[in-house]
């Protein structure tokens, strides 16, 4: 009798096999790169690179919070893109009232972004 | 990679060829790749949420914590809840834990690996998640301990299995669930604009 679970988890074999092939591509990668490379080590190459300039403090340092501001536009407009992955899929059902009501959805959410943009959050400063 | 090759011979051996029917047979429980998946998968947890409270880098616990999240994720495809499982690894992995990772590093106070962190209270964290497990376990034997989890092929536009429940979540979102979609891009908008005016300095 066919298990309708281990129909629907086959389907998903191909993913658990890509997993599986891009951990041993690392791996392969790792392997061959120790065997081929040199092995000489000096003190000078264990300190952290900076541009050539020598460096300062730790590694581990305060960022700032302008980063976290693109972090919450990027929780943002993830959570919309999640929302048009169902919609997506019943596209033609929907028709042209899917397509005002994803419409809607997005453009108030544009309206953040252009905030966020007259506000000069998206500029380096 | 002994997962997958027990993947392998646990599809081949309980797998069938052709269309399954939809809606039939609804007395299907666990197969054996699926109690695979969930033993591997939830040893894996349990060793990563163990390393959340133990490890004393409190950026290496946020990291622990990714492996966990995804744990999740792969139990929600194993329970067929694909469009869950999508927005796990989205938002969860993808976007949650990066806004942990960024408040972690916007306090100085704890960062990297801190001799000042102790462990004094371990024995009352112990005992306080011991209790924790003591009731969910009761609640959820209490609740479903008869219960059986039935699985069915979930027919889709382009044949079974083909993104069906997705496709029954957008059916709902767009007809009950309509207004809340709606008022959901509003309440996004309103935790954008209030991140904007708290972050910035003037």
């Amino acid at each position: 009798m066919a298990n309708p679970l281990s129909e629907f988890l086959r389907s998903y074999l191909s993913v658990g096999i890509f997993v599986g092939l891009s951990f041993v591509l690392f791996g392969l990668l790792m392997v061959i790169s120790w065997a081929l490379r040199p092995n000489r080590p000096q003190a000078g190459k264990y300190i952290n690179y900076e541009s050539g300039v020598d460096p300062v403090g730790s590694t581990w340092s305060q960022s700032q919070v302008r980063y976290y501001i693109f972090a919450l536009l990027f929780v943002i407009f993830d959570v919309e893109a999640v929302f048009i992955f169902p919609w997506a899929t019943r596209l033609e059902a929907y028709g042209t009232f899917g397509l005002i009501e994803m419409f809607a959805f997005i453009t108030i959410l544009i309206l953040g972004l252009v905030y966020a943009w007259r506000k000069g959050v998206l500029k380096w400063a | 990679m002994n997962l997958l090759a027990a993947l392998g011979a646990g599809l081949q051996a309980t797998g069938g060829d052709g269309p399954t029917p939809i809606m039939a047979q609804p007395e299907i429980t666990f197969s054996a790749p699926a109690q695979v998946i969930f033993a591997v998968t939830a040893v894996v947890m349990i060793y990563g949420a163990f390393r959340v409270v133990t490890t004393k880098n409190v950026v290496h616990a946020a990291l622990w914590l990714m492996i966990v999240l995804g744990g999740v994720g792969i139990n929600y495809v194993v329970l067929q809840a694909e469009f869950v499982a999508v927005t796990q690894f989205l938002v969860y992995l993808g976007a949650i834990l990066v806004l942990f990772l960024f408040g972690i590093m916007l306090t100085r106070a704890s960062m990297g690996v801190s001799e000042e962190l102790d462990n004094n209270l371990k024995p009352v964290g112990a005992v306080a998640g011991l209790g924790l497990l003591a009731i969910i376990a009761y609640a959820l034997i209490e609740t479903f301990g008869n219960d059986k989890l039935t699985f069915q092929a979930y027919q889709g536009v382009a044949g079974p299995n083909s993104n069906g429940r997705t496709q029954a979540v957008a059916d709902t979102l767009f007809s009950q669930y309509l207004i809340p979609f709606e008022v959901l891009s509003v309440l996004l908008l309103v935790a954008l604009i209030g991140a904007i005016v708290l972050a910035r300095k003037d």
